[in-house]
């Protein structure tokens, strides 16, 4: 390969695809993937801010009825204590009187609930929700997609007009009016709800996806095998299609977390007793001036989650994107030409 | 079974595309008539070349022959049967019998699978289980299309074109294919790299008692490998001969233009030789012209040509040549 003759920048490119190829020896895509995932800085800390925030959210006040190591529960009514401010306290360095947490570190609402109780709950609401929502609707735009990708012609006719119908529709009213018929039900019928307006844009995406696909030779291969449609789409397409889906069903969840909360905010979402970030925005809007930390906190955790999401998505797209590349550093170019020196260093 | 009966048969075979039409209902009032009327036979060991230019249905024709496309009407006939109005489920057991090597092999692997998981595919779908265990017999099929064994839990995008290739004719050798349909196998490779998988599939038809229909239109190739010849043009067969009688005396002045276009690699007797050029582009398939289809490029076209569509019939000394022409060449 790398004849004397050669210009430098011939070399130079020969070298960059050979540290490319031979960082990639022997991995899987969805190792390479993954690889990718772990370097891209924003996404790792953005995942593990979410995992802390759900772990935290889920272990402070419990699940499922089970007690959580919090010592207040968001619904109670307790004597009012500091004139209901948060009681956190800064450290030193950061212009506070020495890190403390007190009794109610976000301060307490106007009949004496606890506000960090409420903002664990909601937050918990919150990731529910968004959850539901994405699970509900990558299902559902699959599934849509796959089979008008997959048989075009009228199936392909019938489920696209169906698709284009509901993106018609603004997503904000339909959430409106099945949340108010859903919402009072509780967290699971809301998310199920919402996932069902949710997944259009998803479908298009996938039929688009499996209409490229199902051209590619590999998919004739599977067929002269022997192979069955559904073993096909399974097999051969969504695998091939994962990237486009993991991509958009993480920046599908993180609008629906915003979702959620505009609807609580209107009202037509979760409503009380039970506990969402935007709900208690509503609740506390009128506190605006005399108890501003009544949405700061829920305001806070809305933002950090749905940054977090957006940073995931971003990484991921990043990792799943195959044009990507990462330029190898000096260090890493003199040890290929190295490498290429000394032949026991080379592989075959 | 009659060794001497063609393994594959193939019968007036038609395909046509509908054309969607404008305006709402989108009325398929057109078609692309792709291959219209084919019929040749494919005897047990032998490769069977068909070639034609871009669009001339040689590809079509191929996916006809392995059943990924439905045909319009007409028969194919494998080893006797029919297959070309079985429904899949009925159609998946003989699938082994006939088995295909697509063109591009970058196309033809899945990204997401070990070579070993790809080679090893068709073992899974036909629920084969050969003796001494799957991962074996792939070992083996790897070293018998000259991979390492160790291939076997690499992915494909570690592979150059030519062993990707080589990937692609193991899995087709899984299940001991009696017909084997090659769909431009090299085209897509670099020269060098052509001879050594041409070399190949020559080898391991030797070795496995294989058939061939090879799709190509590198005549070159063609020349190289075949053992019989059918040319091709707006779906129709035109001409079908043994190799070398094809190559020394085309009787279908398309067949005499084509060969007359192949480079040489000599300069005096790149002089001598009498270039035939061909006037004006290929007619649509949409809409072909009548009577003979070639009339409309062809310098030797009458009256009869625009009127009349000239049988595939016997021409010349050489047994099975047949060529479809109101006025074959004499040489």
């Amino acid at each position: 390969m790398s004849l004397p003759t050669d210009p430098p920048g011939t070399t130079e490119d020969t070298n960059e695809n050979a540290i490319e190829l031979r960082s990639v020896e022997g991995l899987s895509q969805g190792q390479i993937v993954r690889r990718k995932f772990f370097r891209h800085r924003g996404a790792v800390v953005g995942l593990a801010t979410l995992v802390g925030l759900m772990v935290l959210a889920y272990t402070s006040i419990g699940i499922f009825g089970s007690p959580g190591w919090w010592k207040w529960d968001p619904t109670t009514p307790l004597p009012v204590q500091n004139g209901t401010d948060p009681t956190l306290s800064l450290p030193g360095w950061l212009g506070g009187s020495g890190f403390a947490i007190g009794d109610h570190p976000f301060g307490q609402d106007e009949i004496g609930r606890d506000i960090f109780a409420r903002t664990m709950r909601g937050t918990q609401t919150s990731i529910n929700i968004m959850l539901l929502i994405s699970i509900v609707a990558a299902l559902v735009g699959i599934v849509v997609g796959a089979l008008a990708g997959f048989y075009r012609g009228a199936a392909d006719n019938a489920l696209m007009r169906l698709t284009d119908l509901f993106l018609t529709f603004p997503i904000i009213v339909i959430g409106a009016v099945l949340g108010k018929l859903a919402g009072g039900s509780g967290t699971l019928y809301l998310g199920l709800a919402l996932g069902a307006v949710s997944w259009p844009t998803l479908a298009r995406l996938v039929r688009g996806e499996f209409l490229t696909l199902r051209e590619r030779e590999f998919v004739d291969a599977a067929r002269v095998a022997g192979a069955s449609d559904i073993r096909i789409m399974r097999k051969h397409i969504i695998p091939n299609a994962m990237g486009v889906i993991i991509v958009n069903t993480t920046l599908l969840a993180s609008a629906a977390v915003l979702l959620e909360v505009a609807l609580s905010y209107l009202g037509f979402g979760i409503r009380s007793p039970d506990v969402s970030l935007g709900q208690m925005i509503s609740e506390y809007q009128s506190a605006f001036s005399t108890r501003p930390w009544l949405f700061w906190w829920p305001g806070l955790f809305i933002i950090v989650i749905a940054l977090t999401v957006n940073f995931i998505g971003d990484g991921l797209r990043d990792a799943f994107d195959p044009r990507q590349k990462k330029i190898p550093s000096e260090r890493e170019m003199r040890k290929a030409l190295q490498d290429e020196k000394s032949p026991a260093g080379t592989t075959s | 079974m009659n060794d001497a009966a063609p393994l594959l048969e193939v019968e007036d075979l038609v395909k046509h595309f509908p054309v969607k039409g404008r305006g709402l209902l989108q009325r398929a009032t057109q078609a692309v008539q792709a291959v219209d009327g084919v019929s040749f036979s494919v005897r047990r060991g032998e490769t069977f070349s068909i070639v034609g230019e871009s669009g001339c249905g040689k590809s079509t024709t191929a996916r006809l022959v392995t059943r990924l496309l439905a045909p319009t009407s007409g028969t194919v006939r494998l080893d006797g049967k029919d297959i070309s109005t079985l429904p899949e489920r009925q159609l998946r057991p003989l699938r082994r019998d006939v088995q295909m090597i697509f063109q591009d092999p970058y196309s033809s692997l899945n990204p997401r699978h070990t070579v070993g998981k790809i080679v090893g595919a068709p073992f899974r779908l036909q629920d084969v289980e050969p003796e001494g265990g799957r991962k074996r017999a792939v070992q083996e099929l790897l070293s018998l299309v000259g991979l390492s064994p160790e291939h076997y839990n690499r992915y494909p995008h570690e592979f150059s074109g030519g062993q990707r290739q080589r990937i692609g004719i193991a899995r087709t050798l899984a299940l001991k294919p009696k017909l084997i349909v090659a769909d431009e196998p090299v085209s897509a490779l670099d020269v060098s790299i052509q001879a050594q998988v041409v070399n190949l599939l020559e080898d391991l038809q030797d070795e496995l008692g294989l058939t061939y229909v090879m799709i190509a239109h590198d005549l070159s190739v063609v020349r190289h490998v075949s053992d019989r010849v059918a040319v091709m043009y707006l779906g129709k067969i035109v001409e079908v001969a043994d190799r070398d009688d094809l190559y020394e005396h085309p009787r279908h002045p398309y067949t005499a233009a084509m060969l007359s276009a192949v480079p040489v690699p000599d300069t005096r007797r790149r002089t001598e030789r009498e270039r035939i050029r061909l006037q004006g582009d290929v007619p649509s398939p949409i809409d072909p012209p009548p009577g003979c289809r070639f009339h409309t490029r062809c310098w030797k076209a009458t009256e009869v040509c625009r009127t009349e569509e000239p049988p595939l019939v016997q021409i010349g000394p050489a047994p099975g040549h047949l060529a479809a022409c109101h006025h074959p060449e004499e040489k």
